[in-house]
């Protein structure tokens, strides 16, 4: 039986639940996702929680995880960016998550919906321009003049303004297309394996030829899934980096 | 033309974009090596860099396959 392509990414109501005329029913997108923050939780709280000298492996990973997001952080944006950490390293974890689950077989990937993506992103978005506003108050708005003659202002300004704004779409559609396009390309080469095995004979024998480009796609799609998340934490770092030392570089 | 065939089309001209990306992705790797051979100390520093703008570039031509996708399937 072969599924179409797209079949993988629909929403399907586990526990139906109508609240005003909403649907809140609990789906499998729900479910996933309340499985990673629990992964995510009881990890980080069992590794750390015998707090050896020498570390176990499992320690070794909470460390290096928190390492590497407190170098992303102090990279973009100094020491002042450190009481973002939490912001930051929950959104890290909880995007390289979604996407690791997402390629397990049969595991519904929750980075792949818009939605998320872009609640995700619009959160973001919405803590630098209240970080902005309370560190330099109305002086954030400078953050639109860049440093150019007069008469180029009245240009850039409104390309500023609007690249500003266009930064939750651009943030969850990459994140979104990114996903969205591995799975696909992954469900398509399992139709030519299926598809080719059925033919039988000579053609089934080829059918091996789709299944190592599978390995190979799925290799690139792990890569894909942690460059995704660090692009994501490292542009949210890179941002609330703006809001907090506006343009001045330290 | 009927609809559905003029949306094949549109979804193909809509790939063309994804060329970009790779000339983008082919400039990119090219000009790392080229700048890591002349001074590979500095390469491993750099990487990171590298990594984030190959998933910035990558990002552009999967827009383009979004856009292909969008008008397939609505």
């Amino acid at each position: 039986m072969q599924m179409h392509p797209m079949e993988q990414f629909r929403v399907t109501p586990l526990v139906p639940l109508h609240i005003a005329g909403y649907d809140v029913s609990f789906t499998n997108q729900s479910l996933v996702m309340c499985a990673i923050v629990a992964a995510v939780s009881l990890f980080m709280a069992l590794a750390v929680k015998k707090d050896r000298l020498v570390p176990t492996r499992s320690q070794s990973i909470a460390e290096l995880s928190y390492e590497f997001v407190g170098n992303m952080i102090e990279s973009t944006s100094g020491k002042a960016g450190y009481r973002f950490f939490p912001f930051v390293f929950a959104i890290f974890m909880f995007v390289l998550l979604s996407n690791f689950f997402g390629l397990i077989p049969g595991v519904f990937t929750v980075t792949s919906q818009i939605a998320v993506n872009f609640a995700l992103a619009i959160l973001v978005v919405l803590t630098v321009v209240v970080t902005g506003f309370m560190v330099h108050g109305i002086g954030f708005l400078k953050l639109f003049v860049p440093n150019a003659p007069w008469y180029l202002l009245w240009l850039l300004i409104p390309i500023e303004i609007i690249s500003f704004l266009t930064r939750p779409i651009s943030l969850s559609v990459r994140l979104f297309a990114n996903m969205l396009a591995g799975h696909t390309m992954l469900n398509v080469f399992g139709g030519f394996v299926i598809a080719l095995a059925g033919l039988g004979g000579v053609a089934s024998a080829l059918s091996i030829a789709p299944m190592f480009m599978i390995v190979a796609v799925m290799a690139l799609e792990f890569l894909v899934a942690f460059l995704q998340a660090y692009v994501f934490a490292m542009l949210t770092c890179i941002y609330l980096n703006e809001a907090l030392h506006l343009h001045d570089h330290h | 033309m009927d609809l559905a065939s003029a949306k094949m089309i549109g979804a193909g001209l809509a790939c063309i974009a994804i060329g970009g990306a790779g000339i983008g992705i082919g400039d990119l790797w090219g000009k790392y090596l080229d700048g890591s051979l002349r001074n590979p100390g500095a390469a491993s520093s750099q990487f990171t860099n590298l990594l984030l703008g190959f998933a910035l570039v990558e990002a552009t031509g999967l827009y383009a396959l979004v856009i292909a996708l969008i008008i397939l399937f609505t």
